[in-house]
């Protein structure tokens, strides 16, 4: 069976869990919610918060990113299912192509909420021009964010203390996409006078740290969940 | 033209697992230290020995998990030196965790497992019911289930996958008197469908009658044959 077939079959399963669980729908999302009406309370100026709502967005979508990636890993870890799998020799590379699949077709979903209740929550606004740099800067730092929250869920999967790991592990990692999707969020809304053609250098950034992190995951991960 | 011999079916008697002076490490010491075992189609074998003796080494071995330092081993006709990726498949492996998924019911988990070897939907069902998890069970989520089915639903998974021989460690741990009659029914079962067995057990008497033969394992040898 082809390495993408079986990677299909991975993610489907892991969608499936996630549907029958609802974590995302239950806890996840009401967890994203509650940090961005924190941060609108902590900022308490609509000036303020018009000027840094996409870096707000992308820092909800960072911290949900942690509990989505330790829920993929969550699952595999409590019957040793991850074991079975690497003992009936499914390929890792496909198990990682899987699980990165389900984690950024979840976090499309949460990013897409998310940008709705930044509109909501702090009143900003999208112009029609910027909604092309949107949709791609989304779409570009999904797979990288899924490409490290799998990788670095895999190694954390191992270890004792992986709840406390893998933040560690993830969030200096992902520091480009977060600096690289605030700037082309802000270009597309605008904000502070931020024209839409400077957000595509961003866009460039992140599919190359997509592509980086993807090609370099799929390589890593066998060895990593293999010890 | 005559077809090309197949290698599965060519020695239909030739054993499932030859290990010979099988040296095996775990760090620096030796895990098994020159084992030699054979184990022919059809078998229930049941290795004993003490904790720490090397059973569950020898299964992994067998497995093609642990590599081999020295000596020779051959599963299903493969070489344990240059084929233990082509092993795995073939072998399954179930220890102490059964390798469910608490929110997939018995069939989705059954059916997950099958997919990946491209098992049909017949196939799937024949496994639910082999193993005695079909009906309405199948549709329980797993984590639903007692201790047995549980163990009921892995074997299942390891008949939709088409493993060819099981290596169980300690398969009765955990479960009542019923759940283990009920378990040694299904390897009996098994068997009768072509399955190879090798069982580590400390639960000798359990074990020891549903075993065709019984190995001791003792400091990473195969000392004695019953």
């Amino acid at each position: 069976m082809s390495r993408w077939r079986v990677a299909l079959l991975v993610a489907r399963k892991d969608l499936a869990i996630e549907w029958r669980s609802r974590v995302v729908l239950d806890q996840v999302l009401p967890f994203a919610g509650v940090t961005m009406v924190l941060f609108a309370f902590a900022l308490d100026s609509d000036a303020v918060l018009e000027r840094v709502a996409p870096g707000l967005v992308w820092l909800a979508v960072l911290f949900s990113l942690l509990v989505l990636v330790q829920r993929a890993f969550a699952v595999e870890a409590a019957d040793g299912a991850l074991d079975a799998l690497r003992v009936a020799g499914v390929d890792p590379m496909s198990i990682y192509w899987g699980k990165g699949l389900s984690l950024a077709l979840q976090l499309l979903v949460l990013e897409a909420l998310l940008l709705a209740a930044a509109v909501v929550l702090y009143g900003a606004e999208v112009p029609a021009e910027g909604v092309v740099l949107l949709v791609t800067t989304s779409i570009t730092a999904t797979p990288g964010l899924a490409a490290v929250g799998t990788l670095y869920g895999g190694l954390a999967a191992g270890f004792t203390g992986r709840e406390t790991l893998l933040p560690l592990l993830v969030l200096p990692a992902v520091a480009p996409v977060l600096i690289g999707a605030t700037r082309a969020v802000e270009s597309a809304l605008g904000t502070a006078g931020a024209a839409t053609s400077d957000g595509w250098p961003w866009v460039g950034l992140l599919t190359v740290f997509a592509v980086a992190f993807g090609v370099g995951g799929s390589l890593a991960f066998g060895p990593l969940i293999d010890e | 033209m005559d077809a090309a011999p197949d290698p599965e079916h060519e020695h239909p008697a030739r054993p499932v697992v030859e290990l010979t002076d099988a040296v095996a490490l775990l760090g620096p010491y030796p895990a098994l230290a020159g084992a030699t075992i054979r184990v022919d189609p059809g078998e229930i074998v049941l290795l004993r020995g003490p904790n720490g003796a090397g059973k569950t080494t020898l299964l992994r071995v067998c497995a093609g998990l642990v590599p081999l330092s020295r000596g020779e081993g051959r599963v299903l006709g493969h070489d344990l030196r240059t084929e233990r990726a082509a092993v795995r498949p073939r072998v399954g492996l179930l220890g102490h965790s059964n390798g469910l998924y608490g929110d997939l019911t018995v069939r989705e988990n059954v059916r997950f497992w099958g997919a990946l070897v491209g098992a049909t939907g017949d196939e799937i069902d024949a496994a639910l019911e082999r193993m005695a998890v079909g009906g309405r069970l199948a549709e329980v989520p797993a984590r639903k289930l007692s201790a047995g089915q549980r163990r009921r639903t892995a074997l299942a998974c390891l008949v939709a996958r088409r493993a060819q021989l099981w290596l169980l460690d300690e398969p009765h741990a955990g479960l009542d008197a019923a759940g283990r009659d009920q378990l040694d029914d299904t390897l009996r079962a098994a068997v009768a469908a072509g399955a190879t067995i090798v069982v580590a057990s400390h639960e000798l008497e359990r074990a020891g009658s549903l075993a065709t033969r019984t190995v001791d394992v003792v400091a990473g040898q195969v000392r004695s044959v019953a």
